[in-house]
């Protein structure tokens, strides 16, 4: 992405929270930002790497990312990196460390929240990383808030020497509000300064800081009760009172509108003080916090008579049909859950994410799911689809390069029940780069029976197409080192003769290279590539027709799983055997279509042809 | 909800521009001096999931979420998307859909049933639906990608500013792009406008 003019001080702007923590991350003067593409917290850094002055990086995951922000920081330049909530479980390593040494310039890490698991292996809350770090948590209500806090965190960074975590969800960074924002700030870093005992994290240096680290939090606390961030909102209604942060403080408003209100900005250390004073303004206090009941909890450790889970739900967004039915129903003192809404949803299929028509990936698990007896790891990003219809080729996924492992263990794990089992690990280029590498070592290492897939599409591919050290650009699209993946595989250990390349649409090689590499007591490694369907590299072909009279229905090209096949026509025969088989008649949707051809290797009366006349066939690459 | 508070709703697949569609009305309603929410979970909608935009406007909007039974309009890219967000609708409020079927995988293969009637459902169920062929529309005036310009042609009359100032954002939009992109797309509104127009006292 190249650099843009940014809007001019004093604009009003439409921004999603996303792009407000970008532009006050550009206004802050800046120099480094880093981070690892993952929704909901991605734009920050896209949005970043288009702002002049600066320097942003994709790192090859949240704990570099973290650690060249550290770096930054400790040369006393303002830096910022951006993850989503898994992703600082990964980074957690360098921040629990980093809290001790504290920061030089200002850094802020942004933790995007996935509640309501849009689009996530789970939902955890990331705020308890406040109180086990003890680090600073600032949670904006709207983009607004998202661009206030985002320069403010900075200075809070600096005044107290500790990192700050500015924590979204998915509600703040993908929603859009008017924004006014301001200038660019020059800051000039300090320079490092040489100083052992506190860069240095040798045990006797870290017991010197630890000390240091609870005094902080200690001042941390006095701020979070006097700050202007955490606010009393007097109200009429003196039935009840709410203690609440981020998004969800928006559904309170909106549900109560006259009733106190405390809102909590700077959400962690708590502000007791502030909440004793909204107990003598209300008859029950409610907690309206989303996933977990961390302050609910620790607002019952020191004293305060709380509501929170025991009438609110503990998954999911607290939107305002959750919320003011379920405090209405406390107040009346009624235990049931309330009845379904009267107007919920008519039953309708469901329209589950799917590949895209033509993606490299569907010849992969079209061939998975032809082939018997495999136990398939799988990992983080497009290709976790494959465990969806009609593939059904993953058996499992955890998290990010949890593939390698999870293979190994299961080689190693394998019972009598399973000795006859071949199994398989699923990774894309960018995932493996991430974490999947030291995965792949452990399992040449300790002589694994795996063989690996290792999907290179050339992009980060769920996340909205972000470059990769596979593809040789950095993040503002510019000429960057390609890693070789042949090369890096030989040096985890892998023989040369058990890495292969092939071309994901080529059917018949893609299943014998699978078939006979599993057969191998040894790690294989197959790589494909093909790129993304919605990246540049990729080049559409002429779309292909079904031929009306030639189907016969055998639907085999149904069982590829491509959304640009539709049935037309079911009908049920009796076979000369006396066997019932259902038909499925086809048409291909030729604008959808993109000439990939996997459909036409398994139709049975060749009836799809291209549409006439016939453009260029895809050219086979040698495997 | 807040009476003054205007909540339009837009629903329909990944990819066909349901986001794009709502930033547009989100800057129509800016332009009106409107405080403006717009929020969305699109996660993976990318590969071909369902997506909502909520669009909430008026003198200053707290929750970006609209709430079921409180939609004002329901604009609708798809037939069954129409059906499955239309309980978000005030009862007796308006839905402007297109009436394209976009059949998903799961059906083609048999595992699920789409809808026969999609339209005639949300019409028993009492909504006041407005359906037209945007693709039809579109293609005639010689590209698809205009299918997104007729659906705001369709919702033009029932926004609480006038038509104009829609049309004048998708001017903007465009006007890098030539002036007969801008023409084109002038057209799509006002074949989108007339179709909504055509089909309401017959539906209505």
């Amino acid at each position: 992405m190249a650099a843009v003019m940014p809007a001019p001080a004093a604009s009003r702007l439409l921004m999603s929270g996303n792009e407000a923590v970008a532009r006050a991350v550009w206004e802050a003067g800046t120099k480094v930002c880093a981070g690892y593409p993952g929704t909901p917290a991605t734009e920050m850094l896209e949005v970043l790497s288009a702002y002049p002055d600066l320097y942003t990086e994709w790192s090859v995951n949240e704990k570099v990312s973290l650690e060249v922000a550290i770096g930054a920081s400790m040369m006393g330049s303002r830096a910022f990196c951006a993850m989503k909530h898994v992703g600082l479980n990964v980074a957690s390593d360098a921040l629990m460390t980093f809290t001790l040494t504290g920061a030089e310039g200002g850094l802020v890490l942004a933790v995007a929240d996935d509640v309501g698991l849009s689009s996530s292996q789970n939902e955890q809350d990331s705020r308890f990383w406040g109180r086990f770090a003890h680090v600073p948590f600032l949670e904006p209500a709207d983009s607004q808030e998202a661009y206030d806090m985002a320069r403010y965190a900075f200075e809070l960074s600096e005044e107290y020497q500790v990192p700050v975590i500015l924590r979204l969800t998915s509600r703040i960074c993908h929603v859009k509000g008017l924004v006014k924002v301001g200038e660019r700030f020059a800051h000039q870093p300090k320079g490092f300064s040489k100083n052992a005992e506190r860069w240095v994290m040798v045990p006797g240096h870290a017991k010197r800081r630890i000390p240091l680290m609870h005094a902080r939090e200690l001042e941390l606390k006095r701020l979070s009760d006097r700050t202007p961030l955490n606010v009393i909102e007097p109200g009429s209604d003196r039935r009840v009172g709410f203690v609440t942060s981020g998004p969800a403080y928006m559904h309170v408003r909106e549900s109560f509108p006259d009733a106190p209100v405390l809102k909590l900005g700077l959400s962690y250390p708590w502000p007791l003080e502030k909440v004793a004073q909204l107990a003598e303004m209300a008859d029950t206090l409610v907690v309206v916090e989303e996933v977990e009941p961390l302050l609910e909890t620790e607002l019952k450790a020191a004293g305060f008579a709380v509501h929170g889970k025991d009438c609110l739900p503990r998954i999911g967004e607290l939107a305002p049909e959750v919320i003011k039915p379920a405090v209405e129903r406390l107040l009346r003192k009624e235990a049931a859950p309330a009845p379904e809404s009267a107007t919920a949803l008519p039953p309708l299929f469901p329209r589950p994410p799917t590949l895209c028509a033509s993606c490299p990936h569907m010849g992969i698990y079209y061939t998975l799911s032809q082939l018997k007896n495999l136990t398939i790891s799988g990992d983080i990003g497009c290709y976790t689809l494959g465990a969806g219809h009609p593939w059904n080729s993953l058996d499992s996924t955890i998290c990010m390069g949890a593939s390698m492992g999870v293979a190994l263990g299961m080689d190693k794990g394998r019972g009598e029940a399973d000795r006859n089992k071949k199994i398989l690990a699923v990774i894309g280029d960018s995932t493996f780069m991430h974490m999947g590498m030291q995965g792949l070592l452990d399992i040449t290492w300790n002589r694994g029976n795996v063989t690996v897939l290792l999907l290179d599409n050339g992009t980060v591919g769920m996340t909205g197409g972000q470059n990769t050290p596979a593809n040789g650009r950095d993040i503002r699209g510019q000429q960057a080192p390609r890693i070789d993946f042949r090369k890096l595989i030989e040096a985890l250990g892998v023989k040369p003769e058990r890495i292969h390349e092939v071309d994901p649409y080529q059917l018949p090689v893609l299943f014998k290279t699978v078939r006979d590499e599993t057969k191998i007591d040894d790690v294989s490694v197959i790589i494909t590539n093909r790129p993304c369907v919605l990246i540049e590299e990729f080049k559409p072909f002429k779309p292909y027709v079904v031929q009306e009279d030639k189907c016969t229905g055998c639907g085999n090209c149904v069982e590829v799983g491509c959304p640009a096949i539709h049935v037309t026509r079911r009908d049920r025969v009796v076979k000369p055997s006396g066997k019932e088989v259902e038909l499925a008649f086809t048409r291909i949707d030729s604008i959808a279509c993109t000439g990939c051809g996997l459909c036409v290797q398994p139709c049975a009366p060749e009836a799809i042809v291209h549409f006439a006349p016939a453009g260029r066939m895809i050219p086979v690459v040698p495997a | 909800m807040t009476c003054e508070t205007t909540n339009i709703l837009v629903c329909g697949i990944g990819g066909q521009g349901v986001m794009t569609a709502t930033e547009i009305l989100s800057e129509a309603a800016i332009a009106e001096g409107h405080d403006v929410k717009k929020t969305e979970v699109a996660g993976m909608s990318q590969r071909g999931g369902v997506v909502t935009s909520h669009l909430r406007f008026g003198a200053k909007v707290l929750s970006p979420q609209i709430a079921p039974g409180t939609a004002d309009v329901l604009l609708g890219f798809e037939a069954a998307e129409a059906l499955r967000w239309s309980h978000y609708l005030k009862p007796g409020a308006m839905a402007l859909v297109n009436d394209a079927r976009l059949v998903p995988p799961v059906v083609e293969l048999g595992l699920f049933k789409y809808p026969d009637d999609p339209i005639g459902e949300m019409k028993s169920r009492g909504v006041r639906t407005v359906s037209f062929d945007a693709a039809t529309l579109a293609r005639d005036l010689g590209d698809l990608r205009l299918g997104n310009t007729v659906m705001l042609g369709a919702i033009a009359d029932q926004l609480p500013f006038s038509a104009e100032v829609l049309l004048d954002c998708i001017v903007k939009r465009f006007a890098r792009k030539g002036e007969q992109v801008v023409e084109a797309n002038r057209k799509a509104f006002a074949a989108g406008r007339a179709a909504a127009q055509a089909a309401a006292p017959a539906t209505a």
